[in-house]
């Protein structure tokens, strides 16, 4: 639904273009996409550059708004965006979706997802053609709709597709926790949860990368506050600033790690401060820690991370459907073309791949990014950057 | 999946052990759970993710944010601060 027109850079029709389309001011929201704010911010950053920095914003909301508001072409040349791990559908394994696509495939069963994952390529299939094949998939904003759907059809079983970063492990663990409190015998989870920092350590640790600021997911500190992210930026001496999702949140966000970095700083710093505390949000870090343990964890592109995962505990097995589905695991198949992998580990652009928007598009997408609203090649795509300026910097 | 929004409560009740709030997203009102924030009050912004609020959005701190943004906006007007050149 991108209109070319609202993509032109911060050209400042933006600010009237959008609420044009809106009867309403959001309040919180349109504040942070104002011209007014963004041009000193654009400034203070081409004042202070004097050389070039690589910077990777974690979270693939944040990409898609660089990418919709044309900040990565505002931007002093010698400030470089790569674009990290941070799509929870791009990341979920093979096995995981392919798993899915068995479950729903059963009779009596109704598996109930994300909106965004039906898509997301499987090896041989995706949700959408199951469901155009008879199977019972749904979708739903909350998991908790998940839980109304298993109590009015006792009959059937619900499977709720539990796939997402910290952000939606509070949520997830409250609908396994409902769901054991009332007894349900019809309802449970396929988890798929991962953790930020244990990615974020793995790709710091990886000879090849060249990141030397990060801009950190804003909800997820949320939840968990940022106190993961301070040993991070100590043990590896490198600037991370706790970043929202608005055009200026991530200007401001920008800007505060261009001036650490021009300064020889490396600390952690909160932009997003009318959101994110140092400590998080105690009540869901609890209830995550009451339903969830950490784990090994795969992640689809990049391979094993250890530790950097969710899964459920025993006390809850009754509720994990990798637990009362019996599915084997299949051969999983990622098509050849693809390079998500290193697209998500910002080694590589999505102009860079050789069957961007030819062969993959997200009508018809090779790979998770081109078709996650978070994902990166989806949001090249959306945002017409399919130019050689937009490729990566370095071969 | 990380898109959290903000909206304001306009009611907050107790149903079965739940907190259920009543939240305005610019027109569009939602049911949304506030048991991550049970501090939250009726007149109070949220952010929400996945039909859960987040957090109580810090008005004071956003205020005190957007003000400095704005000072830092006027003095460029005033060309007290470099001007920003069009883009090269």
């Amino acid at each position: 639904m991108a209109n070319p027109k609202i993509k032109a850079s911060f050209g400042f029709q933006l600010l009237t273009s959008d609420t044009g389309l809106r009867a309403q001011i959001m309040k919180y929201i349109d504040e942070y996409r104002d011209a007014t704010l963004a041009r000193p911010l654009i400034a203070e950053i081409k004042k202070r550059v004097t050389r070039p920095w690589v910077l990777m914003e974690i979270c693939g909301g944040q990409t898609h708004t660089l990418m919709r508001y044309g900040i990565d072409e505002v931007l002093p040349p010698q400030v470089e965006l790569v674009h990290g791990p941070g799509c929870p559908v791009c990341v979920t394994p093979l096995e995981v979706i392919d798993k899915a696509l068995a479950i729903a495939s059963l009779p009596n069963v109704t598996l109930v997802s994300y909106g965004d994952m039906l898509r997301v390529p499987g090896s041989h299939t995706d949700l959408f053609h199951v469901k155009a094949n008879g199977a019972d998939v749904r979708v739903a904003y909350s998991p908790m709709e998940a839980l109304k759907i298993a109590r009015a059809n006792p009959t059937r079983q619900v499977v709720f597709l539990g796939i997402g970063f910290e952000t939606t492990a509070p949520a997830n663990a409250m609908a396994v926790w409902q769901a054991a409190r009332e007894g349900l015998k019809n309802f449970s989870m396929l988890v798929s949860q991962v953790l930020v920092p244990p990615a974020i350590r793995m790709l710091l640790k990886s000879p090849q990368h060249r990141v030397q600021g990060f801009i950190a997911p804003g909800h997820v500190c949320t939840v968990m506050g940022f106190e993961e992210y301070v040993e991070l930026s100590r043990d590896f001496h490198v600037p991370i600033v706790v970043g929202g999702f608005e055009p200026v949140d991530l200007l401001e966000a920008i800007s505060m790690l261009v001036a650490q970095l021009e300064e020889g700083r490396a600390e952690v710093e909160n932009q997003y401060v009318r959101s994110v505390a140092r400590a998080g949000n105690r009540p869901a870090q609890e209830i995550m820690v009451k339903v969830f343990e950490v784990c090994d964890r795969k992640w689809r592109g990049i391979g094993l991370i250890p530790r950097s995962g969710l899964s459920l505990r025993e006390e809850f097995a009754a509720f994990d459907a990798e637990k009362v589905f019996d599915v084997a695991a299949q051969d999983t198949d990622e098509p050849a073309e693809c390079i998500s992998a290193l697209v998500l580990q910002g080694l590589k652009k999505p102009p860079d791949c050789p069957a961007f928007g030819e062969r993959c598009t997200p009508a018809n997408p090779l790979g998770a990014p081109m078709v996650s609203s978070e994902g990166a090649c989806a949001a090249y795509y959306q945002y017409r950057r399919h130019s050689e300026s937009a490729r990566s910097k370095t071969p | 999946m990380c898109l959290a929004i903000p909206g304001k409560v306009l009611q907050k009740e107790d149903r079965d052990g739940a907190l259920i709030g009543r939240v305005d997203f610019g027109g569009i009102t939602r049911e949304v759970q506030l048991d991550f924030v049970p501090e939250a009050e009726v007149g109070d912004y949220v952010i929400v993710h996945v039909g859960f609020a987040l957090s109580r959005l810090d008005a004071e701190e956003a205020a005190r944010t957007l003000e400095l943004l704005r000072e830092m906006g006027a003095l460029a007007e005033e060309g007290l601060e470099d001007k920003v050149t069009s883009d090269e």
